[in-house]
């Protein structure tokens, strides 16, 4: 069964296009991730497929439903945490909890039963009658997912759920999101550009850059493909390096930021060979490490840079873009 | 409906815990009515009145400033909700715009009649005498409508505004001149013949003289007429303010 089918959906602004004709479908019961770097388009397909915009063309649905022709019935059926904080602050956790029933016409008893047991859930019972303006960070997040699971969606959007957070808060937050997906078999959809969020959390990934879906799979497979092992060597010649580099035994090499990523079969094995090889060369070598591909370097391979970098080139991007509107 | 009253809910709660701010939006009214009406009792003759004196007069133009305040605040402060993302939560449930208005409208509204009623309880102890029971209910029936009037107003401006930078700007280049231009301080009649037609178009005018004529008896302008032509402007206001926050983006 498809929970969300996605068909050339395109959103442009002025002449900036930020979602550029990407298709994809989700299964019910899955955790899918749309991973990709500030800017790459992936708030702007949730804003879409939640129907907070429209899309300039293509077609999804969600649930079986059109999201351009039935938006209640859509609302209806998703529940969604956004990036931003979306929480009244001047109320209690108890009243934004109710605040948000009352909207989904859930009825009053079933309304204050499931509250108590959402709150139970994320851990903030205790906390109910305080303004959310005392709540952490973390505490609010959590609120949030509660609340975006109030009117029993069966989709689930999460937009950078662990965005800002501290290591220990965003692990427990992981373990909600795992537990809920299990045990109430909700879909998940959720954005990050954290690489150890997606590969923790997601049984599918989407890796999306400049509105474009560059590939797609689960994050065992996508590493597959980048192939073998990883060997990141920091050199000062680290362009010369990646230019000539070769052996039968190397797929490929980037370069990036004073450093370079070969790709290469069974490295343990080669390793020796290839730090004769950088001698015979005569290129100067900082350090050598050698590990399995991680989504980072997935990352790189398809895009030839890493998702730092990337983010950067965002942020030029729309600073650019900011300029031009100006004059 | 059931949206709607969810929707005034909110801004009835978050109204009752800021203490600060009602009493902070009570100290201009307050200050005016201090000032001018004590200031200027023994100055000022009321022309043609029958024989009331300035304070008295003042006091429905104090109460009308009151509720004008606090309701186009209250409209604007969609303004707050949609820099703090909570908007965003509204506008993604499957409720229409529509509802979330008219519930931001009757909550705005509702905490302006409030703030105007405790202006009129305070002139009660400095020398406003009150005529009937019938007055009273008429002076509430006007700050009504008068609050939901410009707090549709109120919304109608935010949704055209990106953040609260453009705020001052509104206060005083619109709303003071709706309060200076409405009769909220001096008799329309005395006022020279070319402004006389920019105080009719003020709807705010019809709101003092409605309250003036429940609390004192006597008005400028016919209540009936009053009544029309306030009941018309906030009709217009909620139609524009509903039209404007449809379009609205987040």
């Amino acid at each position: 069964m498809t929970a969300i089918h996605v068909e050339n959906l395109t959103k442009r602004f002025g002449n900036f296009t930020a979602v550029d004709a990407i298709s994809f479908d989700i299964k019910k019961g899955e955790i899918f991730g749309l991973l990709g770097p500030n800017g790459a388009g992936k708030t702007t397909t949730i804003s879409m497929l939640s129907t907070l915009l429209e899309p300039t063309s293509g077609k999804a649905r969600v649930n079986g439903i059109d999201i351009q022709k039935d938006q209640d019935g859509v609302r209806k059926s998703i529940g969604i945490v956004f990036q931003d904080q979306s929480l009244d602050e001047e109320l209690t956790a108890w009243e934004n909890m109710d605040f948000h029933g009352r909207l989904y016409r859930i009825p009053k008893e079933i309304r204050e039963e499931r509250i108590t047991d959402l709150l139970h859930l994320v851990e903030l019972e205790d906390r109910k009658e305080s303004l959310v303006k005392t709540f952490s960070g973390g505490m609010r997040r959590r609120l949030e997912i509660a609340r975006g699971l109030l009117h029993e969606p069966s989709v689930l959007f999460l937009d950078e759920p662990t965005l800002g957070l501290d290591p220990q808060t965003r692990n427990h937050l992981w373990e909600y999101i795992l537990t809920l997906n299990q045990t109430k078999g909700i879909t998940i959809i959720l954005t990050t550009h954290y690489m150890d969020e997606a590969d923790r959390l997601c049984g599918r990934i989407a890796i999306i850059d400049q509105g474009k879906i560059i590939a797609m799979d689960t994050p065992d497979e996508l590493k597959d493909r980048v192939g073998g092992d990883v060997v990141t060597v920091s050199s000062p010649d680290s362009e010369r390096i990646a230019a000539e580099i070769s052996a039968p035994w190397i797929f490929g090499a980037e370069q990036h930021d004073g450093q370079v990523t070969i790709r290469l079969q069974s490295a343990e094995e080669h390793i020796t060979e290839l730090i004769r090889l950088f001698g015979e060369r005569g290129y100067a070598i900082a350090s050598v490490s050698i590990h399995k591909p991680t989504l980072e370097d997935v990352f790189l391979h398809y895009t030839g840079k890493t998702i730092r970098e990337d983010e950067a080139g965002a942020t030029d991007r729309i600073r650019m873009r900011m300029m031009g509107r100006r004059h | 409906m059931d949206i709607v009253y969810t929707l005034w809910l909110r801004s009835v709660k978050r109204y009752v815990r800021s203490k600060s701010r009602i009493v902070g939006s009570l100290g201009m009214p307050v200050f005016f009515l201090l000032a001018l009406g004590f200031g200027l009792n023994s100055v000022v003759q009321i022309p043609g009145g029958g024989g009331e004196d300035y304070l008295q007069f003042l006091v429905p133009g104090i109460i009308a400033m009151s509720v004008l305040f606090t309701s186009v605040f209250s409209g604007i402060q969609i303004i707050w909700d949609k820099q703090f993302g909570f908007l965003k939560e509204t506008l993604v449930a499957p409720v229409s715009r529509l509802e979330i208005m008219l519930g931001q409208t009757l909550g705005g509204a509702t905490t302006a009649v409030i703030q105007g009623a405790f202006i009129l309880i305070l002139s009660l102890f400095i020398g406003l005498k009150l005529t009937t029971i019938t007055g009273f209910v008429i002076a509430f029936l006007f700050m009504t409508l008068i609050g939901i009037c410009f707090a549709a107003f109120g919304i109608a401006i935010a949704s055209k505004m990106e953040d609260m930078h453009g705020f001052q700007l509104i206060m005083n280049f619109v709303v003071f001149p709706i309060f200076g231009l409405s009769g909220a301080l001096f008799p329309i009649e005395s006022l020279p013949e070319w402004v006389i037609p920019l105080t009719l178009i003020d709807p705010l005018t019809y709101g003092v003289e409605g309250i003036r004529y429940g609390l004192l008896g006597t008005s400028a302008i016919h209540p009936l007429v009053c009544l029309a032509a306030l009941g018309a402007s906030t009709v217009v206001m909620i139609v524009v303010g509903a039209l404007l926050f449809r379009k609205a983006s987040i």
